[in-house]
């Protein structure tokens, strides 16, 4: 059982994520996506980088891709799907979570530490974490912030499908925490059931000792020992 | 079969913030214009063969709300000219 790191041409925290879950002791490897699936994955990341140059925009050539045909029926029978960052446009491109992933309200690139706040502990990626916890986890997008239609977004917090807000350092969400505009400080959301979750920040860059930044990361990648 | 090219114009939802258009009036205004607001969008156009103009709009409009546009944030209208 090895969890599927998803690699589209352009992707590049693939390599990233498969050490992190090692360094977790979770076996992992990358997936071409034209070769499909591995049978039977523990679990599947879709990671960041820039699929397709993010042509048209951000994850929508990747969306359509046959993986993710594949990915949306692993997920629809349980398995672990994380989208990490270009995993997260492309997861909410392809119908897996709600809402859109677009221009950051500052206009650039964004590559910074930012805090998440915990707002469901009872998925298998924030098993590791209370809520309300603050967890630290580096961003690095420009079109990372978080739009979804008003009803659209109302249903979404009535079903409780956000897992991470951006938050201050003591947990609070403010619009000064708010790294890209994103509706709601939504940093990361659910699909359809709780095993599948798509977020900007990177976990992976937040998983192995000695490197800045911390190792909160790990929490979240827990989900998939 | 009759030639046509379907124009798809893919623009945000009034109310979605729109950072670049942002810039871009900014831009023109340290060039010295004056201008009240500025929107953008794309425009893609796409030539096709089909048996009517309804049919050549049909298929834009497939194009249009399987991949040129993400309907949580955009609208999109299609203009079809036969060539």
């Amino acid at each position: 059982m090895t969890v599927a790191v998803i690699r589209f041409g352009g992707s590049n925290c693939d390599r990233d994520a498969v050490r992190a879950l090692e360094h977790l002791g979770v076996d992992a490897e990358i997936a071409w996506h034209e070769d499909g699936l591995p049978a039977d994955p523990s679990g599947v990341v879709i990671p960041g980088g820039f699929s397709y140059g993010d042509y048209l925009r951000a994850g929508a050539m990747a969306a359509r891709s046959p993986v993710m045909t594949e990915v949306r029926e692993a997920a629809a029978e349980g398995t672990p799907v994380l989208g990490v960052c270009n995993g997260a446009q492309i997861g909410s491109e392809s119908g897996l979570t709600p809402g859109a992933f677009t221009t950051n309200r500052s206009a650039r690139f964004q590559c910074e530490q930012v805090h998440c706040r915990v707002e469901r502990a009872d998925t298998p990626f924030t098993a590791a974490f209370d809520e309300g916890d603050v967890v630290r986890l580096p961003i690095a997008h420009g079109e990372g912030r978080f739009e979804a239609e008003d009803d659209r977004y109302e249903r979404l917090v009535a079903e409780d499908r956000v897992l991470f807000r951006y938050c201050d350092a003591d947990g609070t969400v403010t619009d000064a925490a708010n790294p890209n505009g994103s509706k709601g400080g939504v940093a990361g959301v659910l699909g359809e059931r709780e095993t599948v979750a798509v977020l900007m920040p990177h976990p992976e860059r937040a998983a192995l000792p000695d490197l800045h930044g911390g190792t909160d990361g790990r929490g979240l990648l827990r989900a998939f020992a | 079969m009759t030639a046509y090219t379907a124009v798809v114009t893919v623009r945000l939802k009034r109310g979605v913030l729109d950072p670049e258009a942002e810039r871009t009036q900014e831009a023109l205004e340290r060039l010295g214009f004056e201008l009240g607001d500025l929107r953008s969008a794309d425009r893609f156009e796409v030539d096709l063969d089909a048996d009517s103009a309804e049919a050549a709009a049909d298929r834009a409009d497939e194009m249009a709300e399987r991949l040129l546009a993400n309907p949580t944030i955009h609208d999109y209208t299609v203009e079809v000219e036969e060539q």
